[in-house]
């Protein structure tokens, strides 16, 4: 089994209903750089209206047709994903560099990322690569707080792109987005990087760069006027690895729902490099590094997007169970 | 790797450090053995609060047991904490200021 860089990467790409998700799609896969890219996309009723308006990419495309991708989807996006390298294999379709998946707008994508990460045969082939939300700058952030899917397609988000930034007449939507989701790329859809959206993702240098620049520039902390607040913890000795996983696994299996991500760059004990990990509700990424610290920083940085949950406790939490591998070692 | 049910697949669990080694280059490699040493210490130092502890189970896994002698048999720290709390019927809390004390006390 190769590295997990070396495995496909899938690219999630939503966005609330009328947000122009497709329409970016559709202007990504013209890129050159785009050209190897399988796409799913998720039809939503009677007619795949999607299907229609990204045809020039039919010949990879599989329309998954129950609905609502979030909903039933692992069997679905399993059996498509499957399928997908089996036609691969059978010549039927050309070879593929990467998978995009255009969910309905008003799909989750934490289940697709579920799906990737959990299932053996698929995880064997497949990496999760980014989710990028698309943000309608008028209507998407004025329904944010009434439309639970369209708040945490943003909160989830790796990258954010903003559409129809020219109608706004409000103030610009990037500050309120940084608050939202400071672990999140921010980008006007008007100007694309396929490379960046659809290429380079966190387990590629250019994309764990990219990364690891928002995350350093993220507030301390920001609460967002509901239930939800982010906030960057700090640690300036290094994390011990085994006391880092207890504490993880054991803060996620009883708050999974309420952490919406966790993304961070650690000083562990031991290394001479970071480890960026890179969590969405109860999944965890598997981890991987920098070559090297960007500068003389060297703490520990670690982003929480959360529901109903605060700062301090967490915090405290791992300073005690950071402690006790340091009492054990001593 | 979900959490909640910590299905399993060919790849390690994300909190082995010896299944990523292209994400942990240390100097002086840890062996599988020994982190698994490792963690099971210390992780037992957080079950003893609920009266329970675990063991290595054939490098493998791991047995968790109570005090009344029930005992599950787990495949990494992600299905520890769900059957922790099954067999004790307690929330397994790392925010919990009780649990906190005890380990600064321990």
């Amino acid at each position: 089994m190769g590295a997990h860089a070396d495995l496909i990467p899938i690219h999630v790409l939503t966005g609330f209903l009328g947000s122009g998700k497709t329409t970016v799609l559709k202007r990504l896969l013209q890129s050159p750089r785009l050209t190897d890219t399988a796409v799913l996309v998720n039809e939503f009723g009677e007619v795949g209206l999607d299907h229609h308006l990204i045809e020039h990419a039919s010949e990879s495309t599989l329309l998954l047709d129950n609905g609502c991708l979030c909903c039933a989807v692992r069997g679905d996006l399993q059996v498509s994903l499957r399928e997908l390298l089996d036609r691969r294999e059978r010549g039927e379709i050309p070879r593929f560099e990467r998978v995009v998946i255009e969910t309905s707008g008003l799909a989750d994508p934490v289940p697709i990322a579920y799906t990737v990460l959990a299932d053996p045969l698929v995880q064997h082939h497949y990496r999760l690569g980014n989710i990028v939300t698309v943000v309608d700058a008028v209507n998407t952030l004025a329904g944010l707080s009434r439309f639970p899917e369209s708040e945490k397609q943003v909160l989830t988000a790796d990258h954010l792109l903003i559409s129809k930034l020219d109608l706004a007449d409000a103030e610009d939507p990037r500050a309120l987005l940084a608050r939202l989701n400071p672990s999140a790329r921010i980008s006007d859809a008007s100007d694309l990087d396929p490379a960046a959206l659809l290429a380079d993702d966190l387990y590629t240098e250019a994309g764990k760069k990219r990364a690891v620049e928002t995350w350093r520039q993220a507030p301390t902390e920001h609460s967002h006027g509901s239930a939800m607040t982010s906030f960057c913890l700090t640690f300036d000795a290094p994390l011990d690895w085994s006391a880092f996983g207890i504490w993880m696994t054991m803060l996620l299996n009883r708050h999974g729902e309420k952490v919406l991500r966790i993304k961070g760059m650690l000083n562990v004990a031991g290394l001479s490099a970071p480890v960026l990990v890179n969590g969405v509700q109860h999944i965890v990424h598997p981890p991987t590094h920098l070559d090297a610290w960007p500068d003389e920083d060297r703490r520990s940085r670690l982003i929480f997007i959360t529901r109903d949950m605060q700062r301090e406790p967490i915090e405290a939490s791992l300073v005690a169970f950071n402690r006790l591998a340091n009492r054990q070692a001593a | 790797m979900c959490s909640l049910c910590g299905m399993l697949g060919g790849r390690g669990h994300w909190t082995e450090s010896t299944s990523h080694p292209e994400a942990f280059r240390r100097e002086t490699p840890s062996t599988r053995g020994r982190e698994r040493q490792q963690r099971t210490r210390q992780v037992n130092r957080v079950l003893a609060h609920y009266g329970l502890v675990v063991s290595d189970f054939s490098g493998t896994g791991y047995v968790l047991r109570t005090r009344t002698g029930r005992s599950a048999i787990i495949a990494n720290l992600t299905e520890l904490w769900a059957e922790a709390e099954r067999l004790t019927g307690r929330a397994c809390d790392p925010l919990d200021g009780a649990l906190l004390t005890a380990l600064e006390d321990s």
